[in-house]
């Protein structure tokens, strides 16, 4: 892959798809509303996710007020916590970062990395995006039911879930597993969209083994997503079942308040392994697109190729199989036969090989490179730190007998918020900051973005690391409050405490993410085309932003793969994917160094 | 790698045919079309919908503590006072695979554009389809005279009604979007859409006959499950 290509004939096979047929809106409402281009439904994806994950901020806020300062706050009370924590980690995982990654980046950056006008099917993806929509409001709605929205944890398990003595268990889970199977619905009409046009309508020359790492990431992730949300599908239908219908799949025997329940003979423990089927690969859904992104930037801002690209993509390939035989180590305390444990910390170990491999070839893609410390190299660098972090407590829990004594404490809280929470949220910030100039042609404020990163990295370290602490001298999670207990210290409660004022730090700070997005739009100064010099396709379109059918006339045509920076010989650092080899600008001098090399 | 005069590509054959076409550029499925795809990708993921529902109902067949009604007894039907075990099924099922071959049927016309026989295939399997339905809520609505609810029957295990009225529930409602669909698609080879390449209402793109294939693959997926809900939940 890295040959250097210019002395190569430039042979582009001729084209087998038919030019796009595209809907060419004709009123306002069809052009912003009711839209077919998958760059507007990347931005309602987008605006959408954050808007409800902004949601789930203020929802840890409430949290964090009342673990930090027991007591104090009479408007919280237990079942309101047991809500905010199951809303939050619900909105999180699901709502906005699946729908963040695949939704609003996928849907922004597969047309135009892959050389498409357009997604394959863009009427089916519009109304994904407004079939989620409705899950969004179906979620908001639980707030405003009887009873309020469900405090069954995130992961809803039976029985509990739907007994009355749950927060919520009136109308509040009927209508989370309604929003749930809704947006499951939606998603599926985006994903396969995101599949087919990667795999049928990419253009001349754009091999997959062309393809940026970014595209990579989300395929896989997509793929992930239409192989795991079913499991997550049928828990949810039998669970309304069992609450609605008062069948019994999940349910045992159980007797409530002295009161024998109609229920029998159901099986709990298979609700868990339905919804971990799902959860674990989603763990992967979120991580594996920001894989992707995060390599794009590097390469760009340290001006160099990526350390072993194909290692790369096949190491996501293999995450995403891998991620499908894990999922019970999210039960070794379930009760399930002890032997699945040694079977399922295995697999999870394995996974540490190519993760760590990605690791190693993100720092390989560094060294020696030209690194430009701007935001969004800032925010890829802090990911690659951050995920190191998550991974390496990953290793602890992945193990029984480590995870048995930890399970349930806070060290679990801090594993998954550094892995899953903090650092896809770092890769969501610096792809914004990255791809701001295309999406909207102004560029952001600098300065602003480096405050904005350096609160936030600081910040999440200064929230997270404390609590690995919390969780080894025993706290709980998903305590309301520990009360008089007497094996822990004042000390837990002070580092509590500080943690909740980090949360209102680090959350306020995002205001100046948002500022920054908004003033840059209206008054920021236009940015010229591809302001990094950066080689992949979505930087190459005649209009920037990109205008309706991305690419003009013609179809961009792919001589080369997207990381060629720093190619010998070449005038410029970098060449532009769709640049034939005779086109480019070469050093006079250098012309001999230039011949093929040997890979 | 060889090609025809209309841009298709003639294929390989064999693991270099393979590599060749997922290594090449714009498609990896040589000649098949986005619908295509699309289709064939959705039914993998439906196939895991399917198999968390087979899966999950052979769980609480294991985990309930009541023994498990004989499906022979509680699907049999009485001819002439003579109890015969299973036949509305055995009926229904010959019924739907006889569907399928209408469908493979109308699919091979419709590329022949054979607008007529294509249309009259399509609204047989169509009617096929329909008649399974009906026949199912004939099924549902005996059970339900006998007392069998989603909660309790009178057999045995709650759980039997449950996974019961759920997974051919579910799959009856595939059958019908699948009818719907037919009758839809059947209008469209009637018309001449596709002769024509007119815009679909919704989608607002040009259809061709590959529709009908398309069409075809979800309603051959629809049978494989019937056999598979057939062989687990009636015959075990």
């Amino acid at each position: 892959m890295s040959d250097i290509t210019q002395d190569d004939v430039g042979y582009v096979a001729p084209a087998e798809n038919a030019e796009q047929d595209l809907y060419h809106p004709k009123s306002w409402i069809t052009k912003y509303v009711f839209c077919q281009d998958a760059k507007v439904i990347a931005i309602q994806y987008a605006s959408t996710a954050i808007a409800i994950g902004l949601v789930a901020l203020v929802l840890s806020w409430l949290m964090r007020l009342q673990l930090g300062f027991p007591d104090s706050f009479s408007f919280i009370e237990p079942a309101d916590y047991y809500q905010f924590i199951t809303a939050h980690g619900m909105i999180m995982v699901v709502y906005l970062l699946t729908a963040l990654f695949l939704g609003g980046f996928g849907n922004y950056m597969i047309p135009l990395m892959v050389g498409a006008r357009d997604m394959a099917f863009p009427y089916v993806n519009m109304v994904s995006y407004w079939v989620y929509l409705t899950a969004v409001l179906v979620l908001i709605a639980s707030f405003f039911v009887p009873g309020g929205p469900t405090g069954a944890g995130w992961t809803l398990y039976p029985p509990q879930a739907i007994l009355s003595g749950t927060p919520g268990s009136d109308g509040g889970i009927i209508l989370m597993l309604v929003s749930l199977a809704l947006f499951i619905v939606g998603f599926t009409m985006g994903g396969l969209n995101y599949v087919v046009t990667v795999l049928q309508s990419r253009t001349r020359g754009m091999t997959l083994m062309r393809m940026p790492l970014t595209i990579w990431g989300i395929f896989t992730a997509t793929v992930l997503a239409l192989l795991a949300f079913p499991a997550l599908f049928v828990g949810a239908i039998m669970m309304l079942l069992d609450r609605i219908l008062g069948t019994s799949f999940f349910m045992p025997s159980i007797v409530e308040l002295g009161e024998h329940l109609s229920y029998s003979g159901g099986s709990p423990i298979l609700f868990q392994h339905l919804f971990w089927f799902f959860g674990h690969p989603e763990v992967y859904i979120v991580a594996l697109p920001a894989f992707g992104i995060v390599s794009d930037l590097i390469a760009v801002h340290s001006r160099r190729h990526i350390f072993g690209y194909r290692m790369m993509v096949w190491a996501i390939v293999i995450i995403g199989a891998l991620s499908f035989v894990v999922w019970a180590h999210h039960m070794y305390v379930s009760g399930m036969n002890p032997y699945f444990g040694f079977f399922f910390a295995t697999t999870t170990l394995i996974i540490a090989i190519p993760t760590a491999l990605k690791v190693y070839n993100w720092t390989l893609t560094l060294w020696k490179g030209n690194i430009r410390l701007n935001t969004p190299m800032l925010f890829a660098i802090g990911f690659i730190v951050t995920f190191l972090n998550g991974g390496i407590t990953g290793l602890f829990l992945g193990n029984v007998a480590i995870d048995v004594p930890l399970s349930d404490t806070m060290f679990v809280v801090a594993h998954f918020h550094m892995v899953m929470g903090v650092a896809p949220m770092l890769v969501v910030f610096g792809a914004i900051y990255h791809w701001y100039p295309l999406i909207t042609g102004k560029m952001y404020s600098e300065a602003l973005g480096k405050f904005h990163f350096w609160v936030t990295f600081l910040g999440a370290y200064l929230i997270y690391f404390p609590m690995h602490y919390l969780g080894f001298v025993g706290v709980p999670r998903r305590y309301f409050e520990l009360g008089d207990t007497q094996i822990f210290t004042e000390s837990v409660g002070q580092l509590n405490a500080f943690i909740s004022i980090m949360t209102f730090i680090v959350g306020f700070a995002q205001i100046v993410f948002f500022y920054n997005m908004f003033r840059s739009y209206i008054v920021g100064k236009k940015s010229e085309m591809n302001p990094w010099g950066a080689a992949s396709l979505e930087w190459m379109t005649p209009e920037m932003p990109p205008g309706h059918g991305n690419w003009g006339k013609s179809l961009p045509l792919v001589y080369r793969w997207a990381y060629d920076y720093g190619v010998p010989g070449a005038r410029d650092d970098f060449i532009p994917q769709n640049m034939a080899p005779k086109d480019v600008p070469m050093e006079k001098k250098a012309r001999k160094s230039t011949r093929k090399r040997k890979s | 790698m060889a090609k025809t005069a209309t841009g298709a590509k003639a294929l390989q054959p064999g693991m270099a045919g393979f590599a060749g076409d997922w290594s090449s550029d714009q498609r990896a499925f040589k000649n098949v079309h986005w619908g295509k795809a699309m289709m064939w990708i959705f039914l993998l993921s439906d196939t895991f919908i399917f198999s968390c529902f087979l899966l999950s109902y052979m769980t609480v067949r294991w985990s309930t503590t009541v023994p498990w009604p004989n499906p022979s007894e509680v699907f049999g039907l009485s001819v002439g006072g003579v109890e015969v075990p299973l036949l509305l099924i055995a009926i229904m099922t010959f019924i739907l695979i006889s569907s399928s071959g209408t469908m493979a049927m109308a699919v091979n016309y419709g590329y022949r554009k054979n607008r007529k026989v294509t249309t009259y295939l399509i609204l047989l399997t169509a009617l096929f389809g329909a008649s399974f339905v009906g026949m199912q809520a004939f099924e549902w609505s005996k059970l339900i005279h006998e007392g069998v609810r989603p909660w309790s029957n009178p057999f045995g295990a709650p759980q039997f009604g449950s996974a019961f009225f759920m997974i051919t529930g579910f799959h009856g409602f595939h059958v019908s979007i699948g009818v719907i669909f037919l009758l839809i698609v059947a209008r469209k080879v009637w018309r001449g859409d596709y002769d024509r390449g007119d815009r679909g209402y919704f989608t607002t793109m040009k259809g061709g006959y590959e529709h009908v294939e398309t069409m075809g693959l979800y309603w051959h997926f629809v049978d494989l499950v019937w056999v598979f809900i057939f062989a687990f939940f009636y015959l075990w």
